[in-house]
């Protein structure tokens, strides 16, 4: 049994891998985005330059304060989330009276900003970030090797994504956002800080970005461009699972990330296009995304 | 029966009756068309150089046909690289390797960038707002990865020494004046169908989609045939100005498809007044004039455009075009 359909097993599992992967942080991404346009109704194109700067803070600490991976994975999402929350109180507070989409267009916006101001700095090849070593070898799973660090990162954004929705779904402060997202005036009017809630809501959501960033960190090449590439296809995933559900935006994440890591065996010259594809087949099918609820 | 009874409180709203205006176009704008005129007709003897002149009309029709959406439908579509680039391609094709005339090319660009707007228009006005925008981003960049792969495009090298060839066979246009005034013509004409477009009863109607959609439904239109209409009409001008685009520099290239050249045409119009009618041609001369000066600051400009981006949605929504209308009190 060392083949499935003439492909080798372990070129089939290796793939999966990569897809749990890619599907880890599609999930983690594309759960920011769902919790931020929940309570600010703003798409936040910032996103993968937030996502880019979480990778760039974690090489930062490491190679000029020589802060190592496991306090980089506490601290950053700290640093860039206060960014955020510095970001949402100076300019995007402005807008929520106006149309959702100049949100859109000032989030792109502060994206350039960003993303121009790393190339400058940084340039545009990438840097390598070492896989700290206590996760560094690999397990034999008798069918597979399977690199430690890479294992982590699948458990780990599980984890993460689960306790995000714990938050939200199973603690007080969570019903409160669930409140806040259905009716923000009757909330403030039960006594409850509705603008301070959104702030902090954008910086948690930004912080997620940011943890994404540091477990992407040695697995990509920590580069400007990182974070623009990958958002585009998460905004596909916001699109095909609808931002109406936590757990369905996770979900639809890591499947997208194991559907793209199958194409890349069976057929790949469709693994750049195949989320792509689904978008079209679903929006025909079910406009409002697998798990949305309104139009 | 019900055919006889008119319902109280029903008006029939009566055609527009012609204001004296010329083509829709109000005392003001009239004066503003004839200063553009004479300007495009004088540039090139001024000391401007041809080539930047038709880099900047090129984007400037590209910027009119993204408005014709945004502006006048409300609709913000954020991959419109994908038709500009996709008519590049096409002409740059049609010319180099079929031996097209430069007409028939740019005419095949703009067929082609309308048909690719049918099938995405069809698939993303089926949601609105932001997933709209989102959409459409994801939609152009599955045309980025087709062209990456496909054969015609040349992949990372691009479609290269497009010839411009002879017009109806007998002008040669490898001389950079004679081939301005084509593209100062293919502009003009796209500018006045975009503000005859607007001006029509059926632009009536994309107006009154964008103020209010359920309003516009209740009267009896079908919005989503407007909006798909009106989204095909923006993405063949698109593919126009791509194709012309290609012609004028020989080549054709992924820089085109990618969605920063999405994000690029927003920003032209955003700068020069979202809904105005020379709105987008003034933002797209002011970044196209910004990227030449600052082109060896390298990804300085990224940043400065993105600032340009911030520095318009927080004080100055209108636009430059927008703004001098506000202060004139009038509308151009």
């Amino acid at each position: 049994m060392d083949e499935l359909f003439g492909i080798p097993l372990p070129l089939l599992f290796g793939q999966l891998l990569l897809g749990l992967i890619n599907g880890a942080f599609y999930a983690m991404l594309s759960l920011g985005l769902a919790v931020i346009f929940g309570l600010l109704n703003v798409i936040n194109f910032t996103h993968g330059a937030q996502f880019m700067m979480g990778a760039f803070a974690a090489w930062m600490l490491l190679n000029w304060f020589g802060v190592n991976y496991w306090f980089a994975l506490i601290l950053v999402p700290i640093i860039i989330g206060a960014t955020g929350i510095v970001l949402e109180k100076l300019m995007i507070s402005r807008l929520y009276k106006l149309d959702h989409l100049y949100g859109l267009l000032l989030t792109f916006g502060i994206g350039l900003v960003i993303e121009g101001v790393f190339r400058n700095e940084f340039g545009s090849s990438g840097l390598p970030y070492r896989i700290p070593p206590e996760l560094s070898g690999a397990w034999d799973l008798g069918f597979m090797f399977m690199p430690v660090y890479r294992g982590w990162v699948v458990v780990f954004a599980a984890a993460v994504c689960l306790a995000t929705w714990l938050v939200i779904e199973k603690t007080r402060l969570g019903a409160n956002l669930r409140a806040a997202t259905e009716n923000p005036a009757l909330v403030q009017a039960f006594g409850i800080n509705v603008p301070r809630m959104v702030t902090l809501t954008y910086g948690a959501g930004v912080a997620l970005a940011a943890l994404g960033g540091v477990l992407a960190a040695p697995i990509y090449s920590v580069n400007p461009q990182m974070g623009s590439n990958l958002i585009i296809v998460v905004f596909a995933v916001v699109v095909i699972g609808g931002m109406g559900s936590i757990l369905g935006s996770v979900i639809t994440g890591f499947g997208l990330g194991i559907i793209e890591g199958l194409t890349k065996v069976f057929y790949p010259e469709a693994s750049a296009t195949v989320i792509f594809v689904i978008m079209i087949i679903v929006l025909l099918a079910r406009p409002a995304g697998l798990f949305g609820r309104t139009a | 029966m019900a055919s006889e009874t008119t319902a109280p409180g029903i008006r029939v709203i009566p055609a527009p009756v012609s204001d004296g205006s010329l083509w829709g176009f109000s005392r003001p704008q009239r004066v503003a068309l004839i200063v553009m005129l004479v300007f495009l007709g004088v540039a090139p003897f001024a000391g401007l150089y041809p080539v930047f002149l038709m880099k900047l009309l090129c984007f400037g029709l590209f910027a009119c046909a993204f408005n014709l959406l945004i502006g006048y439908v409300g609709l913000l579509s954020f991959g419109h690289a994908a038709y500009f680039g996709m008519g590049g391609y096409i002409a740059g094709h049609a010319a180099k390797v079929m031996g097209v005339p430069p007409e028939l090319a740019i005419l095949l660009g703009g067929a082609v960038g309308a048909a690719l707007g049918a099938v995405f228009g069809w698939v993303a006005i089926r949601r609105q707002g932001i997933y709209f925008a989102m959409i459409t981003l994801a939609l152009s960049q599955l045309v980025y990865f087709v062209c990456v792969q496909a054969p015609f495009t040349g992949g990372e090298d691009g479609i290269q020494a497009i010839p411009r060839g002879k017009l109806f066979g007998m002008f040669d246009l490898s001389a950079d004046l004679s081939m301005y005034w084509v593209v100062a013509a293919v502009f003009v004409i796209g500018f006045l169908l975009v503000h005859r477009i607007v001006h029509s009863p059926f632009g009536m109607v994309m107006k009154a989609i964008k103020e209010n959609e359920p309003r516009a439904t209740s009267l009896g239109y079908r919005t989503d045939d407007y909006k798909l209409l009106a989204f095909i009409l923006s993405a063949g001008l698109a593919g126009v100005a791509g194709a012309t685009k290609s012609l004028v520099f020989g080549i054709a290239t992924l820089t085109d498809v990618h969605w920063s050249m999405s994000g690029e045409v927003v920003l032209m119009t955003l700068v020069g007044g979202l809904g105005t009618v020379f709105g987008p041609v003034i933002g797209a001369a002011v970044i196209v004039t910004m990227q030449n000066y600052l082109a060896e600051w390298g990804a300085w400009v990224t940043v400065i455009q993105g600032g340009i981006f911030v520095a318009c949605v927080l004080a100055f929504r209108r636009g430059i075009v927008g703004e001098i209308g506000a202060l004139l009190k009038v509308k151009l």
